[in-house]
Parts: structure tokens; C-alpha cells; sequence
């Protein structure tokens, strides 16, 4: 098993909740200070060094217009990850390629990153959460289309050495395309894709590219991950390898229960502080029809959007497997049964910074799972 | 008989009319064809096609109203062919033209009358007579002016106050709804995402070619339409439209034709009478 460190560099120094409307969108960029955010920069580039120090692998996502994640272009930030790391694989997941209007540019940037590390890239398209879109201008509806569109684009500009080809589809139009350079790794970096519902794990797995499951808990992922199976067994493809599967948790690991119940506290300021308002979370034709249906009659929104109207105590989130917490063996314990539930694993993505949780106890918590979890995370495949 | 509350309209056409289907091309259409005599095609916008809608029953009563729910919206299925704007203008003027319909009377509310622009603009030759309730589909300010305030990045509750002269009045209680009911309401508004995303509400080219309408055209405007004004709107659509005239409708918002439907349909039987068609 691999276990990712990932961060999203929030920028937590705000005023009260009860002074804005939404943490998304639309909160002026006035509470945003360029001084202190230089330094947040830094700190979390200096937090990703030290988890490869540890043996951890690198992650990192974007999001627009938000507090909630100061990274608008994942490519800019593994640029100088790419840079100033020697070993660890660095995964970007992902890049939202259902709005980024030009895919050739995004093949570009990937295989840019790919060259800088030497192939250490591994390569998310995400189709990115609901609150991207007014944040983007980006039309909600038939947006899967325009993913595999744009999918089918990169994927062909990265594998294409032969000169110009020509793209004229529903959504992109190009007549020249041919990127340099090309992706260090033959024949492109790993793609890695995450999927929330079953269904759209189906076309994941039938691609048998990573599929990645972010805070789903014991049913959802299993569904996420059994869909992902289930498909490549109907194309009577060969069963998917350990390393096909995913899964992100916010993780902190203390020396005792308690303090890794704090860490993961101080973690739970990422759910808690996702204050947005119905318009940016529900932009019609994002859910499926039959969803903002259950919506309208009061009833609960799907996986994490609801998680961020309503947040929970942190037991709650541990017995839903979103959070694993505690001292090393409890933390161990919590993975192999996410693990056994779901049909197992081969990427733990590890949520370890967010809100107040400061640089100190950042470290702490990944230096107390790097030396007691995961080694023995490798008994969960001998044990499979 | 006078009605001036949408509520006591809305109990008077109780008696839910039967939808009807129709074909354009490959196009399947949910259809009101109602009345007798000369043609009017009613073009909703936004707010869909309420069957039980006074306006309709009023309008059925002075011609056969063909009022049909455009792909996405209502029952409609969505339509591989059709995804803009401008296929939608295409799709009505087939529709006229299959149907052999002549000195038709246009109608069309917000998008549907940006539809019914889009229409007009193209080919005049069916039509006798063009009516624009509160349409959208041009651009009149800067880049900077947000002409249309911005549907999707406002609560639903301000959409409302924006767009009714009596919010209230309109508020639907979802969980009364059936879910039949709730999944109109959520096509409607993925389909005005899809034909209105971007850009905003408008053709960038459009604002130009109004020019070549060359049939009477009135313009109607709620007197109390928060949402887009006729002092603003309104007039720039006017002067666009060779000839076109503008008249406010007192105590409505953005949908006259559901907060005043009687005034609605007495100021389109004036306009007929003054260009005698």
C-alpha cells in the first residue's frame, strides 16, 4: 500500500462564519493577505518536502475562487514540487478537465511536470465539485461528455509523436496539435480518476485507470469500488490489481488516542468550514434529475455536499469511515477495516493539514503514521 | 370576467388540460393545442408551461394556441440536435412550416421570447404579428454591467423576489409537489442552464439583427420587473425593432402572463386591433 500525503493549503485565517455568506465563490479576495499567504505557501511546500522525507508519496489537488484551497493550478505548485522532490511520485488529482477550456494546454502542463520529475507524475482528471462552475463560467450540464471529450483529447495529444493532428469535436476544436514535449513516461503518466457514485465508476473501470473514492465511508466507496469490478468482470476484462483503488480519509496519528483525536479535530475545520449557500452547491444539471428531486422534498443531499451542510462530531465521522484517528494501533485498525469492507486498497490519500492544525502538529502526525502504520500497512496485501 | 390575482386565476383553470404530443423532424414535443381559428404559438420561458395557466384558456378563446414545452423542459424529452438557442428558433420555424401555419401570431416570455426574436430575425414570412413578453436575449450594457442578474449565483428565494411583483404569491412548497411535479421544476432549470449558461441570456449578435424584423411587434413589460426593467431592457429592445412598441403592465414582475393574465391578454387584443391583424 501507498499512503499520499495531501494537503489542501488553505487559507483557515478568516473572519467568523457568521460574517460571510459563503467560503466559496464569492468571499472578497479583502480577507485574503498576500504577506501571510506567501508564507502559508511555503510551509506547505516545506510539510509535502518532509512527507517525502518520510517515505510518503506526494499529493496534490486545485479549486477556484476559494478559501478553502489556495492551489487555482495544481500545475504551478507540482512545478516547483517537481523541481525541489527527488523520489516521491507526484499525483495531481486532480485537474478539472471538464472546465479547463483548453485540454491541449492541460497535456501540455502534465507532460511539463512528467519531464521536470523525470516521470514521476501521476495524472488525476477530476470532473470538480459544483461550486466550480459560477466560479468558472462553466456550463453545468452534459459535463461528463465534455470530461471524456476532453479525456480522449490529452490522452491522444500525449501519444501522438508523429506531427499534427486534428481535433474537431462537439466541445474542443483543433486543427495543429502537437505538444512539446512530450510526457517522460511511456506511453503517458498514470491517470488516476475520481468517482463519488457507482456509475461513474463504471467507465473508470472499464479503462482500468485508478479509481479514487474521496470521503465516501464503508457503503459508498464499496459501491464506488464494486462498480469499478463489477464493470471490467461484464467486459470480461482481467481482474483489477490492488493498485487500481483509492481511497482519501482525513488521517492524524498520535502517540495516544487522544492526541490523535485533537489532530483530527483541528482536521474536521475542512467540513466544518465549508459554508456555501444552495445556488453554488446545487447549479442545476450537475446532480442527476432524480437527485435534485430528493433535494427538493427535504430530503438529504448526496455523499460529501451533504456532509458540508451538516457536519457531524468527529466519533460520527470515524464509525462512517471518513476519518482515521487516534494512536497508531487504532489508526490500523480503522484502515484494515475500510480495507476488509471494501474489497481492499493499494492508495491511502491522507488529509493531513487543514484549518488550525499547525505546521508542528502536521509533522507530528505524519512522523508518528510514517514510523508505526505504515509499515504495517503492507500486512493488509500479504494478508489479502 | 376579471381576474387580477394569479391565485384565483390559477383555482378558475383547476381542470387540468390533457397534454398532447407532436413530431417536428425527430423532435418529440409535449404540446397544449387548444381553440379554434387563426394560429398562436405561445414560446414559455424560464418558468415553463403550466397547462393550467389562465393566460392559455384567454388566449385559446381568440385563435388555436399551439404552446409547446421546448426539449428539456416540462415532459419534453432532451434532443440530440438541440441544444441552443438558435436550434430552438429553427425547431418553431420547421414546426410552423410543417404544420402550414400562416399569419401566425408569435408569442414568447424571457427565453421564449428571446427564442421568438431569434425566430423572427430568420424568416418573418408565416408570421402576422410578433408579441414579446419581458424578453432577454440581447446585450445592452458594457462587459461590465451585469445586464441579467445572475440566476445561478443567487439564492433561489432572491431569484424570486427578483422576477415575481409578489414573491409569495409564487413560493412553491416542494414537498407538497409530486414527483412528477419536482422533476418538471428540475428539468426546467437544467434546461434554462443549457440554453442560457453562456453566453448569459443573449446572442452577442443578436441585438443588430432585431432590425430585420419586419412584422408589428409589441413588447410587453411587468411595471414591477426587478429582474430586468423595461426602462432598461425594454427600451433597447424597442429601439432595436423597427416600429416595435413598448407597454408596461401595471402590478406585474418578469411573467405578466402569470401575475396579470387578463391585462396580458387585453393589451395583445389592443395590439391586433391597432395593426389590424
Amino acid at each position: 500500500m501507498r499512503a499520499w500525503f495531501f494537503s489542501e493549503n488553505a487559507y483557515h485565517l478568516l473572519a467568523d462564519a457568521s460574517e460571510y455568506e459563503s467560503i466559496r465563490v464569492q468571499l472578497p479576495n479583502r480577507y485574503y493577505d498576500p504577506k501571510l499567504g506567501a508564507d502559508l505557501y511555503h510551509r506547505f511546500i516545506d510539510e509535502w518536502l518532509i512527507a517525502e522525507e518520510l517515505g510518503l508519496e506526494i499529493m496534490v489537488n486545485e479549486h477556484h475562487q476559494t478559501a478553502t484551497n489556495l492551489n487555482p493550478s495544481a500545475a504551478v505548485v507540482m512545478g516547483a514540487l517537481g523541481r525541489v522532490t527527488r523520489k516521491a511520485r507526484l499525483l495531481i488529482l486532480g485537474n478539472p478537465i471538464a472546465n479547463r477550456r483548453e485540454p491541449v494546454r492541460v497535456a501540455e502542463e502534465m507532460a511539463m511536470v512528467d519531464v521536470y520529475s523525470h516521470g514521476r507524475l501521476e495524472c488525476g482528471f477530476v470532473r470538480g465539485v459544483p461550486y466550480e462552475l459560477s466560479a468558472g463560467n462553466h456550463r453545468p450540464t452534459h459535463m461528463m461528455e465534455r470530461f471524456w471529450e476532453a479525456h480522449d483529447l490529452i490522452v491522444k495529444a500525449w501519444t501522438s509523436h508523429d506531427g499534427p493532428f486534428n481535433w474537431e469535436g462537439k466541445f474542443f476544436h483543433h486543427r495543429q496539435v502537437n505538444i512539446w514535449p512530450r510526457p517522460y513516461q511511456e506511453p503517458h503518466p498514470p491517470i488516476w480518476i475520481t468517482a463519488l457514485s457507482p456509475a461513474s465508476a463504471r467507465e473508470v473501470g472499464a479503462k482500468g485507470y485508478v479509481v479514487a473514492c474521496f470521503l465516501t465511508g464503508w457503503d459508498g466507496t464499496q459501491a464506488v469500488f464494486g462498480a469499478y469490478r463489477a464493470r471490467r468482470a461484464e467486459l470480461n476484462l482481467p481482474e483489477a490489481a490492488l493498485d487500481r483503488f483509492a481511497y482519501a480519509a482525513l488521517v492524524y496519528t498520535g502517540e495516544t488516542d487522544e492526541e490523535g483525536y485533537a489532530g483530527a479535530r483541528k482536521l474536521l475545520w475542512y467540513i466544518e468550514s465549508n459554508k456555501v449557500p444552495p445556488q453554488y452547491t446545487s447549479p442545476p444539471g450537475y446532480h442527476p434529475i432524480s437527485s435534485a428531486v430528493t433535494a427538493m422534498k427535504g430530503s438529504a443531499s448526496a455523499g460529501i455536499f451533504r456532509l458540508f451542510k451538516n457536519p457531524a462530531p468527529l466519533d460520527e465521522y470515524m464509525e462512517r469511515g471518513l476519518v482515521f484517528a487516534g494512536n497508531p494501533d487504532s489508526v490500523y485498525r480503522q484502515i484494515k477495516k475500510m480495507y476488509d469492507h471494501v474489497g481492499g486498497f493499494g492508495h491511502l490519500l491522507i488529509m493531513g493539514q487543514a484549518g488550525f492544525l499547525d505546521h508542528d502538529e502536521t509533522v507530528k502526525g505524519m512522523q508518528v503514521f510514517a514510523r508505526e502504520v505504515y509499515p504495517r500497512l503492507g500486512e493488509l496485501e500479504r494478508d489479502s | 370576467m376579471k381576474l387580477d390575482d394569479s391565485r384565483s386565476a390559477r383555482t378558475m383553470a383547476a381542470h387540468t388540460p390533457e397534454l398532447d404530443w407532436m413530431t417536428v423532424d425527430d423532435v418529440r414535443l409535449e404540446v397544449i393545442e387548444r381553440g379554434q381559428g387563426r394560429p398562436i404559438l405561445w414560446l414559455h420561458g424560464e418558468e415553463g408551461l403550466d397547462p393550467t395557466a389562465f393566460f392559455l384558456a384567454q388566449l385559446s378563446a381568440r385563435g388555436r394556441v399551439l404552446a409547446p414545452s421546448h426539449p428539456g423542459f416540462g415532459h419534453s424529452p432532451n434532443a440530440e440536435s438541440i441544444d441552443t438557442v438558435d436550434d430552438l428558433s429553427y425547431l418553431y420555424l420547421d414546426l410552423m412550416a410543417a404544420r402550414d401555419l400562416r399569419e401566425v401570431v408569435l408569442l414568447g416570455s424571457s427565453l421564449g421570447g428571446w427564442v421568438a426574436a431569434e425566430m423572427a430575425v430568420k424568416c418573418a414570412d408565416r408570421l402576422a404579428a410578433l408579441v414579446l413578453v419581458g424578453p432577454l436575449g440581447i446585450k445592452v450594457g458594457d462587459r461590465e454591467t451585469r445586464d441579467i442578474p445572475d440566476i445561478f449565483a443567487l439564492h433561489p428565494d432572491e431569484v424570486r423576489r427578483l422576477q415575481y411583483r409578489d414573491p409569495a404569491a409564487f413560493g412553491v412548497d416542494t414537498t407538497a409537489l409530486s414527483d412528477d411535479q419536482l422533476t418538471v421544476i428540475a428539468r426546467n432549470r437544467e434546461a434554462t442552464a443549457q440554453y442560457a449558461w453562456e453566453p448569459y441570456f443573449h446572442n452577442p449578435k443578436l441585438r443588430r439583427r432585431l432590425r430585420r424584423i419586419s412584422v408589428p411587434t409589441l413588447i410587453l413589460w411587468g411595471g414591477e420587473d426587478r429582474f430586468v426593467t423595461a426602462d432598461y431592457y425594454g427600451a433597447a429592445y424597442r429601439a432595436a425593432i423597427p416600429g416595435a412598441r413598448l407597454r408596461t403592465i401595471e402590478s406585474a414582475g418578469h411573467f405578466p402572463h402569470l401575475e396579470r393574465p387578463d391585462a396580458l391578454v387585453e393589451a395583445v387584443d389592443q395590439f391586433l386591433g391597432e395593426c389590424r391583424v
